[in-house]
Parts: structure tokens; C-alpha cells; sequence
């Protein structure tokens, strides 16, 4: 019985914790201007929470209860370290309503102290490890032990890493502030890369799947308070489409599955109607509007075959001329590959290829295997796969290029892709 | 906050062809706002002197403290709010395509975190 009423209670620290934790920790610092002390109070009202709720029973205001707490240790602690008076006072009127009241109302219309704290952990003078990490930690209240396996690293050298990422914002002079006018433009992107690391994080093949989940929610947390930014519905709408093949990706013994091997019926479609939702709110196309249409049309080909090849290619154009890079002129030959012939999709390759960015890239080399393969030359085919499998990044991979290979000199008819046009 | 603004030769600088700022605008227009402290251009690296003490000696040598293809050419101190404004008066500042800047603000040892 203790257990059932215990982990009922850990689940709804762990629901009021999810949207209030980077409330309470944006909201302290934004008074207190101490990042470490704003996150050890708000750790200390969730311990609190599990401790208490299980005896006293979950408040009404759960949130409301957590702010509270954290405040008046904050207060607690400043005060013995006798920090001026204004602080302390502003300590004091901390909103402690609960979050419908129209006073947070009017104060979350000024600017979300929670969209201060992510402009500030994104700031470009921080690294891109850093911002990933204070991210994750600050904003997500992911525990360090977690970011540090995530980064491969110890807990103790992820937690220098994130002391002195919070020493450099106050050092250098990095505002807490969401920037205006033309400098938000500025810095949006690179708000958006930090979430899409993080997204990649987790999607990885060796990645883990709790940081895309992460990414999402705080796609969510971040459109919710911009939501005139199309980008930013955009990327939001390209990782629910990602995310709903994550149950269809690997076979049964963990071999990752390309699209076309995929079984559609396990791919989450309440996630894909989201996704088609928030993209058809937005009208201007900037580089992750692109890339979410180009998700889109595969979310809802019925097939391989049944996709919409020509509307990817010439999504592909456009992201290319916008954001040119190596990787996405293979995508781009690729896609011409199946909207217009193998032969288009090989000469569009050899010029993606022909700087030499692509040279060893496994998912280049696998392209130029797929596309030769339906232009008929098997045995060539063969070796390219082979060729690719040797320099794939992991095992799972490996395989599945080895056993493309294999299919091939074995005249497997599964090889055979859709038909041109 | 006070930032010191080193500006710094590049060996690849900007090849952008639009015409560039104008150092004497750039000057005219900080000082009037009150965010430019001061600033002076440095004699090359060739007239500098490092000075020494070790083990209670002074030892006097010839040149820079450090032999790079970059060098500080010269110095700006700036007074702004946040490391923004002072982002934004450095990108402003003609150096910052033909050459590079570092923002380095000056440690303040009574109260770090001014508001």
C-alpha cells in the first residue's frame, strides 16, 4: 500500500515538477541573479514534495506549493549571507499565486521568465556543449549524473562544465534577457540548434530516447511562449514526425530499419497529425519548415512508393539554395534519385560529392550503393554497400548495409525500389 | 559593466566586398553615447618590451608576449550594460571584419554581478 501511495506521489512531484521547475528556477534568478542558488532551492522543494506529500496529501496548487517553498529557502539563505534589502523584498512579492491568477497573467505577457532563461543558456559566447548542457540542466532539471552520460564524461567533470558555464554568464556579462527586434532574429537559430542537438541526442542510434522526449517538450515550452515564430511551430512539427517512427526503426534483434522496410501501422499517427497541424499554420518556409515538409510527405505516403518524390526534390532545392551544405545535396540526390530516375539522382550525387566533403560519409557512399543498384548494376551496388558498411559509424548500421549487400548477389527482389517519377 | 575591447589583426579576414564602417563615425558616435571610455592605437609588436621578475631579478626582454601572426593593434575600454551592447558596439566597429575583436570585461572584485 505504502509503495502504491508512494510512487502515486512521485508521480505528481513529477507532474508539477515538469512545468514548474524552470518557473521556479527562471524566476529566482531573475531575482537573485544566482544561477547555482536558484537551482539548489528548486531542487529542495521537490525533495520536500516527496518527502511531505506522501503524509499531508498532494496540495491543491502543487506548483504554487513548490514556489513557495523555494522562495522562502532562497530567502532563508540570503538572508543569513545579509544580501541588500531591495532583493529580498522582490524575493518576498515573488509571484506565489497560483498560475491562472491575472496578475502571472499580466507578468507572463511582459516576457516569461522561463524564455529569459532559455535566450540565456543559448547564448552564442557560451559553447555549443554548454548551452546543450545548461539546457538540459537548467531549463529541463535533467540531474547531471544523466548529462554526463549523455556527453560520455564523469558527473564531476559535467558538473565543472556547468559551474563554469554559470561563472561565464556572470563574468562575461551574458544578460538575462530575451533579445528584441533585429537581434532575435539573430538569435533564434541558434535557440532552435541547441533543441535539435538535443533532439538528435536521443534519436541517435546510440543516442538516449529521454532527451528527444526532452527536446519535445521544450519545443512545446518554447512555442507556447512564441508562438508567432513560424520556426519555431515548424521544428516542433519536424521532431513529432521524426519521433512517431521511433517504435518502427529497429527490427527484433535492434537492426535499424530504413524507411521503406518500416511496418507504417506502428508509426505513432496522433503524432503525425499534430505535426501536420502546427505545419499548416505556418506560411513562411524558412530551414525547418523545409526539412518538416519534406517529414511530412513521408509521414503520409502510404509507401515507399506512394510518396510524394517531385514536392521533396523540389523542398530539397529550396533548402538547398537557403542552407547549402554537403549533407543536404545528398539528400537533395537522393530524392531527385527516386522523383526522377536513378541516373538524375547519380549525377546530382557526384556533384554533392565532388568537394570531397562526402568522401567515407557512410550514408553518402549507401546512397551512391542505392541509386546504382537500381540503375542495374548489381555487382557495383554490391561492393558499394560493402564499402559503406566498412566505415558505418555502428554496428547496427553495419548490418543492415552488409545484409543489402548480401540480398543484392543473392538476387533478392526486396531490393528492388520504386519505380521512377 | 567595463569591457576592454583588444582589437586584433586576422590572417583571414573578411572578403565580403560591401563597403566597410567607418572607424572615425564609429568613434565620434560611442563617445557621444558615453560607451567608449578610451582608446588608442599600439605601436607594433616590434616596439614592445616584456618585463620580468623572477627569483627577485628583473629581466627585461625584446618583443611581444607572445610570436603569432595575430596581434593587438590596438585598445578600446567600453562601458556598457551586458555583453550584448558591447557585441553589438564591436560589430559595429570596422576591425571586426578585416580584423578581430576580444571583449574582455574588467573583473570586478567588489560585487561580480552588478545588476
Amino acid at each position: 500500500m505504502t509503495d502504491v501511495r508512494a510512487a502515486a506521489t512521485a508521480d505528481a512531484v513529477a507532474a508539477a515538477s515538469e512545468d514548474a521547475y524552470a518557473r521556479i528556477v527562471a524566476a529566482l534568478i531573475r531575482v537573485t541573479g544566482d544561477w547555482t542558488l536558484a537551482e539548489d532551492c528548486a531542487q529542495e522543494a521537490m525533495a520536500l514534495a516527496l518527502q511531505r506529500w506522501p503524509q499531508q496529501g498532494v496540495p491543491d496548487n502543487p506548483g504554487g506549493w513548490l514556489m513557495t517553498v523555494a522562495r522562502n529557502r532562497a530567502i532563508d539563505v540570503l538572508r543569513r549571507a545579509s544580501v541588500e534589502r531591495r532583493k529580498l523584498a522582490e524575493l518576498a512579492v515573488l509571484a506565489l499565486a497560483d498560475p491562472g491568477s491575472a496578475q502571472a497573467a499580466a507578468e507572463e505577457e511582459v516576457v516569461d521568465d522561463r524564455l529569459r532563461l532559455i535566450f540565456t543558456c543559448c547564448h552564442p559566447a557560451l559553447s555549443m556543449e554548454a548551452r546543450v548542457a545548461l539546457t538540459l540542466r537548467t531549463i529541463g532539471g535533467v540531474p547531471t549524473a544523466d548529462i554526463a552520460r549523455a556527453f560520455l564524461v564523469s558527473e564531476s567533470a559535467m558538473t565543472r562544465r556547468l559551474t563554469r558555464a554559470k561563472t561565464r554568464i556572470a563574468e562575461a556579462g551574458i544578460p538575462y534577457r530575451v533579445p528584441t527586434g533585429p537581434a532575435l532574429a539573430e538569435r533564434l537559430p541558434g535557440v532552435l540548434a541547441v533543441l535539435y542537438l538535443l533532439f538528435t541526442h536521443g534519436y541517435n542510434a546510440a543516442g538516449r530516447p529521454a532527451f528527444a522526449d526532452e527536446a519535445i517538450r521544450l519545443a512545446r515550452l518554447l512555442r507556447q511562449l512564441m508562438p508567432g515564430q513560424g520556426e519555431v511551430s515548424a521544428l516542433l512539427a519536424l521532431f513529432l514526425f521524426q519521433h512517431s517512427r521511433r517504435d518502427a526503426r529497429r527490427d527484433g534483434h535492434g537492426n535499424l530499419l530504413t524507411l521503406d522496410r518500416q511496418d507504417r501501422h506502428r508509426w505513432d499517427h496522433a503524432a503525425i497529425a499534430e505535426g501536420l497541424r502546427l505545419l499548416a499554420g505556418t506560411p513562411q518556409d524558412g530551414p525547418y519548415a523545409l526539412q518538416a515538409r519534406i517529414a511530412a510527405c513521408h509521414a503520409t505516403a502510404a509507401s515507399v512508393e506512394a510518396t510524394d518524390w517531385p514536392a521533396i526534390a523540389t523542398c530539397y532545392d529550396r533548402l538547398a539554395r537557403i542552407q547549402p551544405s554537403p549533407v543536404i545535396e545528398l539528400n537533395r540526390a537522393v530524392a531527385h534519385g527516386y522523383a526522377h530516375g536513378p541516373a538524375a539522382g547519380l549525377a546530382l550525387l557526384a556533384q554533392a560529392r565532388a568537394g570531397g566533403a562526402l568522401d567515407d560519409y557512410p550514408p553518402a557512399v549507401a546512397a551512391e550503393a542505392d541509386l546504382t543498384a537500381r540503375h542495374g548494376d548489381r555487382d557495383r551496388a554490391a561492393a558499394l554497400f560493402r564499402q559503406a558498411a566498412a566505415v558505418a559509424h555502428s554496428e547496427p548500421e553495419r548490418r543492415a548495409l552488409l545484409e543489402r549487400a548480401g540480398e543484392l548477389l543473392g538476387g533478392d527482389d526486396r531490393t528492388r525500389r520504386p519505380p521512377s517519377g | 559593466m567595463k569591457y576592454m575591447m583588444f582589437v586584433c589583426t586576422d590572417t583571414e579576414p573578411d572578403t565580403d566586398q560591401v563597403a566597410g564602417p567607418d572607424i572615425e563615425v564609429w568613434v565620434s558616435e560611442n563617445d557621444a553615447r558615453g560607451r567608449r571610455l578610451e582608446g588608442s592605437v599600439l605601436a607594433p609588436p616590434s616596439a614592445a618590451t616584456t618585463v620580468r621578475v623572477r627569483n627577485g631579478q628583473l629581466l627585461v626582454s625584446d618583443g611581444p608576449f607572445t610570436e603569432t601572426k595575430e596581434v593587438i593593434v590596438g585598445y578600446d575600454l567600453l562601458e556598457c550594460a551586458d555583453l550584448d551592447e558591447a557585441i553589438e558596439m564591436a560589430r559595429a566597429h570596422p576591425m571586426a571584419r578585416s580584423g578581430r575583436l576580444e571583449l574582455r570585461p574588467l573583473a570586478d572584485l567588489d560585487d561580480r554581478r552588478r545588476d
